[in-house]
């Protein structure tokens, strides 16, 4: 389960987690809109990543993976990609916003 | 297609997305750019990770540099990579981060769990001005 790439990802998630709670981010707070954040990206994401992986554009170490597979050849370590790199992302997004509320959201 | 004319489409339909359908308009906010900035040195870190360690490999029909070697990393810099990732990788996580941040100002603006705001941040280090 652990394997190389799903290490690399809980490394990003430890990373970008104490936004959560020290800048008050509250991106985890805000599940519902998250859960549908991730749903049309996991699912285009997913899609470039079958194409790709169809078309040997990129391929995999078998031996730092995690070795279960989603259907269309994706391996499952692709699937967490596409979750957790958005979640940093937003938390990143959302620590700024909450350091410098003088940007404001329309600048 | 190439890895890189996806990576160039994909960039393309993410600033469509949030310019024209979603409206968002992320990429004419400073909020945006800050963001990205950090996102991007983040990005080079952990796509440091993934092709120097050589998790993921390319092939070189598809890249502007050539091929990842079968053991080991290829070049850090130079024969199109940037921190040993091609300089594709941009391309997609630009378009990945935009979608994402875009799609989630958009269900804020339709109100989705919008009684919940970010801040304020329990320390001052990156504050402009002093509390």
């Amino acid at each position: 389960m652990f394997s190389n790439y799903v290490w690399v990802l809980v490394f990003c998630l430890v990373g970008s987690g104490w936004l959560e709670f020290v800048m008050r981010a509250r991106v985890y707070r805000r599940w519902l809109r998250l859960i549908l954040v991730l749903i049309p990206v996991v699912l285009t994401f997913a899609a470039w990543d079958a194409y790709a992986i169809a078309n040997d554009h990129w391929y995999f170490d078998l031996n730092q993976i995690t070795g279960i597979y989603v259907g269309f050849n994706i391996p499952l370590d692709e699937i967490l990609f596409f979750i957790v790199i958005p979640i940093c992302s937003i938390l990143t997004l959302e620590a700024v916003r909450a350091i410098r509320p003088d940007l404001g959201d329309e600048s | 297609m190439t890895y890189t004319m996806i990576g160039l489409l994909a960039v393309s339909s993410a600033v469509l997305m949030d310019s024209l359908i979603l409206k968002t308009k992320l990429v004419s906010k400073k909020i945006f750019w800050y963001s990205y900035a950090i996102i991007l040195f983040f990005q080079f870190v952990s796509n440091g990770m993934f092709t120097g360690f050589g998790i993921v490999k390319y092939n070189d029909a598809a890249i502007i540099g050539g091929d990842s070697p079968a053991t080991g990393s290829p070049s850090i810099f130079g024969d199109g990579r940037l921190f040993f990732a091609p300089v594709e990788d941009v391309l997609f996580g630009f378009s990945l981060v935009l979608l994402s941040l875009s799609l989630w100002k958009f269900y804020e603006r339709l109100g989705i769990q919008k009684e919940i705001k970010s801040g304020p941040a329990r320390v001052n280090w990156f504050s402009k001005k002093s509390d």
